[in-house]
């Protein structure tokens, strides 16, 4: 329903200026725009050099001075039509250009007509940049469509589906109750699996879907497969993408435990630690698989994408292999739904349709309730 | 209907499983006679089952660990009266479909009464399938391999095989321990096993694992040839002289 009405789902926006990702883009985008200036007016590689330098010595105050506005301003900015939003940022550019000015030529005199230059150029590199930003996200939109129909297909592996489906059956004479609370798991899986996951979702809720996946995998395991829970200080109101945690412990459990007839551990680990959320899984490394091979780059690469489009370089997936346990390491920054709603931070385009929905499923899962609305 | 009930052993590593397969026969007993002399977790505790109490009928799921469901079908043929293998899977992404072209029976889980039944009163007609057709279907490389000594079915590790030696019908299988006797082809056992053996004669497969060095003989019409040294064993092995390159890639290796 809300992918009916929801025509336009990523109406253009101004980019975020507090990811460190677009601050790092601007940079590099303006020192290199302003060498090619540079090099333009001099024509001459050495000359060049000096004049850039020199020039450098303007342009880094004033870029510092509007990246610290616009980080500053973030927020608000947010909330304007791109259009009104771009005509503030070209603003707030002549403004600290200006007031940066009259500063310098007080310190040093400076040549006439520098001013008009320096104005010139910046609200040239703000109109070449915002474009940039626009065209960027423009190609990025597609692309998270595209990872949520990934999501979709890249998830649960048929494997497991046929067998989890096999071990449920066997339960229904002999153990109805425990049947009922596997299909009710296997329900709430596949309602996240089929619902729209382009939007951040609670970390609480991500986890109470593992607790979910792996209470169906113990079913068909039993004691080979141990669960070792690390939560306990995790920041459950986090914003994550969801299905971040979910294939990856599938890859644990059909890598790490399936392959052998001795118990193992499967291990997560879910904390803050410096405005940053990491969450690091742990399960036993064999090397003698017998057949289980394929498929873990694919559920990696996918989280890892979807981690770039939401968190561009502020998040990072790293995967290891030690002595005799294989480890993957996600860092993401924490950023709360109320934060969120306050500031209202465009990493998060719109509301979220399913937050409300999903809170509720949440609770009455801890509470045990059954529930049977429809969603 | 037979007078001798239908005597059958259930392999699976997954419990729940286990027991709804267990469900489904008792469902059929009323229609066919049968007992269900057992269940087994995987391949290699089935084989053992089964040294001394004979079946029917092994009902297999593919993918297990230790000793998948293949594996399992190929050793069975070793015992004096190989039982009939229906194979059980619930996705194999392309298995199937080789189970299909071979005309290997298996069953899909969840499994229904009625295919099992149709299946169950197949069995008196139907031959274990051969080894050929086996090596067809899409496994890995065998953990074990098994040789027939008084009657009994006895498994060798893969990992423990120093080396394999053809010699006129038979190969031996020399392990740190003793010698077995094995009835197959270098050739084949070459392809199955790719990377674990190098070839170091026409008629000899060497461990790389378990390859010590190598050293240079005379012999006593003057030429000199190399000799592998191993671990575990005493002898040494001959290399021929088409093989010699491999001394030369291993040498590389071990000096590294």
């Amino acid at each position: 329903m809300a992918a009916i009405i929801r025509q336009n789902p990523n109406p253009p926006t101004l980019p975020d200026f507090r990811n460190m990702g677009t601050i790092l883009r601007i940079l590099v985008a303006v020192n290199l725009g302003a060498a090619v200036v540079a090099f333009a007016r001099t024509g001459h590689l050495s000359s060049a050099y000096a004049e850039w330098i020199e020039a450098t010595t303007f342009v880094v105050p004033f870029l510092m001075l509007v990246l610290a506005v616009l980080w500053a301003a973030s927020p608000w900015l947010s909330r304007l039509s791109f259009g009104v939003g771009a005509g503030m940022v070209a603003l707030v550019t002549v403004v600290s250009g200006t007031l940066l000015f009259a500063v310098m030529d007080r310190l040093v005199p400076l040549p006439a007509g520098a001013l008009a230059r320096w104005i010139i150029f910046g609200l040239l590199t703000v109109a070449i940049l915002l474009f940039y930003f626009r065209l960027r996200a423009r190609a990025l939109s597609p692309a998270i469509t595209e990872a949520r129909l990934q999501a979709l297909q890249a998830r649960i592996r048929p494997h497991f589906l046929f067998n989890s489906i096999n071990a449920v059956i066997s339960l229904v004479r002999s153990d109805p109750k425990r049947a009922e609370v596997a299909l009710e798991d296997m329900a709430d899986l596949f309602r996240v699996l089929m619902r729209d996951n382009r939007n951040l979702a609670p970390l609480e809720d991500e986890v109470e879907l593992c607790r979910q996946y792996l209470a169906l995998e113990q079913l068909r395991l039993g004691d080979r497969l141990t669960v070792d829970w690390n939560v306990k200080s995790m920041p459950g109101d986090a914003l994550v993408p969801p299905l971040m945690l979910q294939p990856l412990l599938e890859n644990a459990v059909y890598h790490g435990i399936e392959p052998s007839s001795k118990p193992g551990t499967v291990s997560i680990n879910l904390f803050l630690s410096r405005g940053e959320v990491h969450a690091i899984l742990k399960n036993p490394y064999r090397t003698t698989g017998g057949g289980h091979h394929s498929g873990n780059k694919m559920a990696l690469a996918n989280v890892r994408e979807r981690l770039a489009l939401h968190f561009d370089a502020e998040a990072s997936l790293a995967s290891r292999v030690t002595k005799d346990a294989y480890e993957v390491h996600i860092r993401i920054p924490y950023r709360t739904e109320a934060a969120n709603s306050a500031s209202g931070v465009p990493t998060v385009s719109g509301p979220i349709p399913g937050a409300e929905d999903d809170r509720q499923r949440g609770v009455s899962a801890r509470l045990g309730l059954v529930e049977t609305a429809r969603g | 209907m037979a007078d001798n009930p239908l005597r059958l052993l259930i392999v699976d590593d997954e419990a729940p499983a286990r027991r709804r397969l267990r469900d489904l026969l008792e469902d059929c007993a009323t229609a066919l006679p049968l007992v269900i002399i057992g269940e087994a977790q995987h391949g290699r505790e089935a084989l053992e089952m089964l040294q001394n109490a004979p079946v029917d009928l092994v009902l297999t799921d593919i993918s297990m660990p230790d000793m998948d469901g293949v594996e399992l079908a190929r050793h069975l043929l070793k015992l004096s009266h190989p039982p009939v293998v229906i194979f059980t899977t619930a996705f194999h992404e392309h298995a199937v479909q080789a189970f299909e072209l071979n005309a290997v029976d298996y069953l899909m889980k969840p499994i229904r009464v009625q295919r099992l039944l149709g299946a169950l009163q197949k069995v008196p007609r139907l031959k274990p399938v051969s080894a050929e057709k086996l090596s067809q279907l899409p496994t890995t490389a065998r953990r074990f391999l098994s040789v027939t000594e008084r009657s009994r079915v006895v498994l060798v590790p893969v990992e423990d095989v120093v080396y394999l030696k053809a010699e006129l019908k038979y190969i031996t299988i020399r392990t740190s321990q003793r010698e077995y006797l094995l009835e197959e082809s270098l050739t084949r056992l070459e392809t199955e096993f790719g990377a674990r053996f190098v070839r170091v004669h026409r008629n000899c497969l060497a461990a790389r694992d378990h390859i010590r060095g190598f050293e240079r003989r005379q012999n006593d019409d003057g030429d000199a040839h190399w000799e592998v040294l191993l671990e575990g064993v005493q002898e040494t092995l001959p290399v021929s002289r088409r093989q010699q390159f491999v001394v030369r890639e291993m040498g590389r290796e071990t000096a590294a």
